[in-house]
């Protein structure tokens, strides 16, 4: 299943998130409440399912974490206080890492963005961005 | 001191027989260790206790006692829990005076079905104890063989 | 000098594997006065208990220690073995080497010292023990039953028929609880009312059987076999001898906007009402806070056309002492309230049901008369989503929710899906579930045939969120799997909500002394051998205060509460606990600190003859213990300034040895 890489990897998303993915009780209400849910390959319960498997190389390399609109409704509403939505910052997290492209300029996000974002993904943005 | 063991502190656990005792029954049969230094002694409730005993024990070397009843309201003995926490709050002022630190001795009230905080009680007590040393002040040499 | 024998348990390997046994035999055989130490596999297991009372035989034992589980475990069987051989069962002492030692300890080292420690204590205790006799108290042969719900009744009626007396308090002004508003039961389908009330019947007729109805328990005094119990008739308004339940009252009262809990709420009745039609006692009772004679003192409408002349609007509260040998607390649950759920839209949706109100819209005798409308329009659904778990299986941090499994939503879900789909064959019937649990006889064949012959979908996953648009409840949901996310223009949702403990189990059981866990739900005794007794004693549980089960598994823990509590009541005396207060009447100084803090009032003063020097005699005020009324609970001994008081199996003078044995190391 997880390689030895992919471990060291998994460790660090955990800990970054504090999302304990063994809470996960599969009940799918993050992904019934989902509003991006058409956009996104992979879904909010798959999501911690494949975080707990430790399939993070097809998690990082799906379009998917960047549709999360971090909304937080999963969060919100997730029984089992499982907080998908961190999982997901997390696993951008790491993918921005690895690329060593963590210093974005608030300046420069206004080019980047395209008319079709949702307002919800840009404000997301900012916050993330402009810490 | 010549032994260069790490310190391990006597710890004495006064526990009524209806919830605390209970409650540490549980935390076994669910798996939830703390340390070997707490040792139980059951009372059948925490009115039981008499500050003679605690004392005592200080005498006798122990590092830190701890009693464990019933939630206020919720004595088997419907009132006994309170009289204890009365005698307690005057005992542990009395400590006070005498210059012993208060953390040395505390009370808590544990249900039965409270196996985890029984674990968690007894984990940060040992904690507190072992981080202020041994008993000095209050442990009669006499008693030492 | 005592002769003490000590018997270490491996308890298979459940002491074994981290402790050394044979070590801690080893060790404890040099402690002063053991002149016997061995191990055993099974200690609790009848060749166990063989080697110990061959040992007290021949070596001639005064006192026995066993290093085994918890005292709470099998101090009685070690305490009855040792009797059989003629030692004096409380010359037994347990050291708890299980719970507190190897079941929480890795280090075999840690766990062997341990161990050999607390079998010390125990010895150093077992010298200063003594033979102890236990005392007898007489048993009041009635019982007394708190809540009238069908656990309720079942246990009153099981009592009844062994031929003693029982008392339902019931807070409601009828017994039949939530089943009464059931409309048809799981798996078979026989509707609730027919299996209900005949036996709500046989409650009223029974001459053995007291109903004490819009009651309340106000105070608990006393202890097993002897409680004195305070009950709070609450002022009805109606004398209950005379009102016949003709019902005309109810008929003319002018107060018609009353909601009718009775039925969720989901219509109105009047100020002056019988809940159901077969309500027992089918009394009316006036709703003080509707009332318009009793809140402006004009009206008087019912008084005029009651013909028995049962209307009293002067009627207050009456307190009714009575006395009972065994307690059956039966308080029921209640469906939790599921509007912290903003997303289902519960209360903001009117067609957003909850399972028990969606009973009610369903049964004949309902708002609707049976047929299903729904609230806010009153027109036929055709389209109904039921959402499963709500409230039910949350994180123990989640605060909307609980972390139980409420058990039998699933049941009663498949039925409600399946009496739908049945009545109304033209409705879409939806059940989203995470996952569907059916065990209990016939129950998931029950479940299948949901799926199978009635055509319900059902789907893994949860619903996100419901919105109301033109009419329309808008319901987005996931189905796992197929991977989709689902868009459903729903007429109805049903959310099959937690079941909670009743509000009123909490004071209930402060009153009892008798314990709860962290959901409020009564502990029983021991998880799995004595499931429908408390641990205090006297005390039993029967129904869903205990636990969430279905009417069948209710209605057997009823039955096996009312046979603990036979088999209490046909004890003419009831053995006391021997461990009890005793005062030394010599160093009694006559101070009545212990009288003040006794909670049962076991202690009485009385002017005693002494001897005193030269020939003379002194008259003294001193303290003497009741034993059959002392539950030695050992408060009177701290308060004591003397030294007098001292509490038998727990002295003072063992305490101290048992501190010294632990802190001498």
């Amino acid at each position: 299943m997880s390689t030895h890489k992919n471990e060291a990897v998994v460790e660090q998303i955990l800990r970054s998130s504090g999302v304990d993915v063994r809470k996960c009780m599969r009940c799918g209400k993050c992904t019934a409440t989902c509003p991006a849910f058409d956009e996104m390959e992979y879904h909010p319960h798959q999501f911690v399912y494949m975080v707990e498997k430790g399939q993070i190389d097809k998690l990082t390399a799906s379009p998917s974490i960047w549709r999360c609109l971090s909304c937080f409704a999963c969060m919100e509403r997730c029984p089992r206080q499982v907080e998908p939505a961190k999982l997901i910052e997390a696993v951008r997290l790491s993918v921005i890492r690895q690329q060593g492209k963590n210093h974005l300029k608030p300046e420069a996000i206004p080019t980047l963005l395209d008319e079709d974002l949702p307002q919800q993904a840009i404000t997301s943005a900012f916050r993330k961005y402009s810490k | 001191m010549q032994d260069v063991k790490e310190f391990r502190p006597k710890i004495v656990a006064f526990c009524c027989n209806w919830c605390s005792y209970a409650g540490a029954d549980l935390a076994g049969s669910s798996r939830l260790s703390y340390p070997a230094d707490v040792k139980i002694i059951r009372v059948p409730c925490s009115c039981r206790v008499n500050p003679l005993f605690i004392l005592r024990a200080f005498q006798r070397g122990a590092d830190g006692v701890i009693m464990a009843g019933c939630h206020p309201g919720d004595c088997h003995y419907t009132s006994g829990n309170y009289f204890a926490r009365r005698r307690m709050t005057l005992l542990f002022s009395m400590l006070d005076y005498l210059g012993i630190e208060r953390e040395r001795t505390r009370v808590e009230w544990i249900s039965a079905a409270e196996g985890a905080k029984f674990s968690k009680t007894m984990n940060e007590f040992v904690e507190t104890v072992t981080a202020l040393g041994e008993n000095k002040r209050l442990e009669d040499l006499r008693c030492k063989k | 000098m005592q002769r003490i024998g000590v018997f270490i348990c491996h308890c298979g390997t459940n002491i074994a594997a981290t402790v050394d046994v044979k070590a801690v035999a080893e060790a404890l055989s040099h402690e002063p006065g053991v002149v016997f130490s061995t191990d055993y596999q099974y200690m609790c297991s009848e060749s166990g208990q063989m080697i110990m009372r061959e040992a007290i035989r021949e070596h001639k034992l005064s006192g026995v220690v066993v290093c085994s589980c918890s005292p709470r475990m099998h101090e009685a069987t070690f305490r009855k073995a040792a009797e059989k051989e003629g030692l004096n069962p409380y010359m037994v002492e347990i050291a708890n080497i299980r719970e507190q030692v190897s079941w929480i300890h890795k280090d075999m080292k840690e766990a062997t010292e341990k161990a050999i420690i607390l079998g010390r204590a125990a010895i150093a205790k077992v010298h200063l023990n003594k033979p102890l006799k236990a005392g007898e108290s007489p048993v009041t042969k009635r019982a007394l039953v708190i809540g009238g719900g069908i656990a309720g009744i079942q246990t009153a009626l099981d009592i009844a028929e062994a031929g003693f007396e029982v008392d339902i308090v019931e807070k409601e002004p009828t017994i039949g609880g939530k089943m009464a508003q059931i409309d048809k039961t799981f798996p078979t389908l026989d509707c609730a009312a027919c299996i209900l009330t005949p036996k709500m019947v046989d409650v009223a007729q029974n001459e053995k059987i007291k109903i004490f109805s819009y009651s309340e328990v106000e105070s608990v005094k006393g202890f097993v076999g002897n409680f004195k119990v305070a009950i709070r008739k609450k002022a009805r308004y109606v004398d209950e001898d005379k009102c016949t339940g003709c019902g005309l009252c109810t008929e003319k009262c002018p107060q018609k906007k009353v909601p009718n809990a009775f039925n969720m709420n989901l219509d109105t009745r009047r100020a002056v009402y019988i809940p159901f039609a077969q309500a027992v006692p089918k009394v009316a009772t006036i709703d003080a806070d509707y009332c318009t004679m009793m809140k402006t003192g004009k009206c008087g409408i019912c008084s005029k056309v009651c013909t028995a002349g049962a209307i009293d609007y002067k009627q207050t509260d009456v307190i009714v002492e009575r006395e009972y040998g065994a307690i059956v607390a039966a308080t029921g649950f209640n469906p939790l309230k599921p509007d912290k759920y903003n997303e289902l839209g519960y209360a903001t949706c009117q067609d957003v049901v909850t399972s028990l109100e969606f009973e009610r819209l369903m049964n004949a005798a309902g708002p609707t008369a049976g047929t299903l409308l729904r609230p806010s329009d009153r027109t036929h659904p055709h389209t109904l989503v039921f959402v499963q778990c709500v409230g039910s299986r949350c994180d123990v941090e989640n605060e909307k929710g609980k972390s139980y499994c409420s058990k039998i939503c699933c049941m009663y879900t498949a039925k409600h899906a399946m009496l739908v789909r049945e009545k109304y064959p033209d409705t879409e019937v939806y059940v989203f579930y995470i996952d569907v649990r059916t065990p209990g006889k016939n129950f998931d064949e029950f479940y299948r045939r949901a799926v199978e012959q009635y055509g319900v979908h059902y789907i893994k996953g949860q619903v996100g969120k419901v919105v109301e648009e033109n009419g329309k409840l808008k319901v987005q949901a996931s189905d796992l799997l197929s991977g989709e996310q689902l868009h459903i223009d729903a007429d109805m949702v049903v959310l099959a909500t937690a079941v909670e403990p009743d509000k009123s189990a909490r004071s209930i059981a402060t009153m009892l002394t008798a314990s709860m866990d962290t959901n409020d739900f009564f502990t029983e005794a021991h998880a799995k051998l004595r499931p429908v007794e408390s641990p205090t004693a006297g005390i039993f549980l029967s129904g869903v205060c205990q636990g969430p089960k279905d009417i069948p598994e209710t209605v057997s823990q009823a039955s096996a509460a009312a046979a603990k509590v036979i088999g209490l009541l046909a004890k003419d005396k009831l053995t006391c606990n021997p461990c009890v207060a005793n005062s030394d009447e010599m160093l009694c100084n006559g101070c009545s600190s212990c009288e003040k803090v006794c909670p049962y009032g076991a202690i009485t003063y009385s002017d005693k003859e002494f001897r005193g020097p030269n020939r003379t005699t002194l008259i003294r005020r001193v303290a003497s213990v009741n034993e059959a009324v002392c539950q030695g609970c050992g408060a009177c001994t701290v308060a004591c300034p003397s030294g007098a008081m001292d509490l038998k199996g727990f002295s003072n003078r063992q305490i101290m040895a048992e501190v010294d044995a632990i802190c001498k190391m």
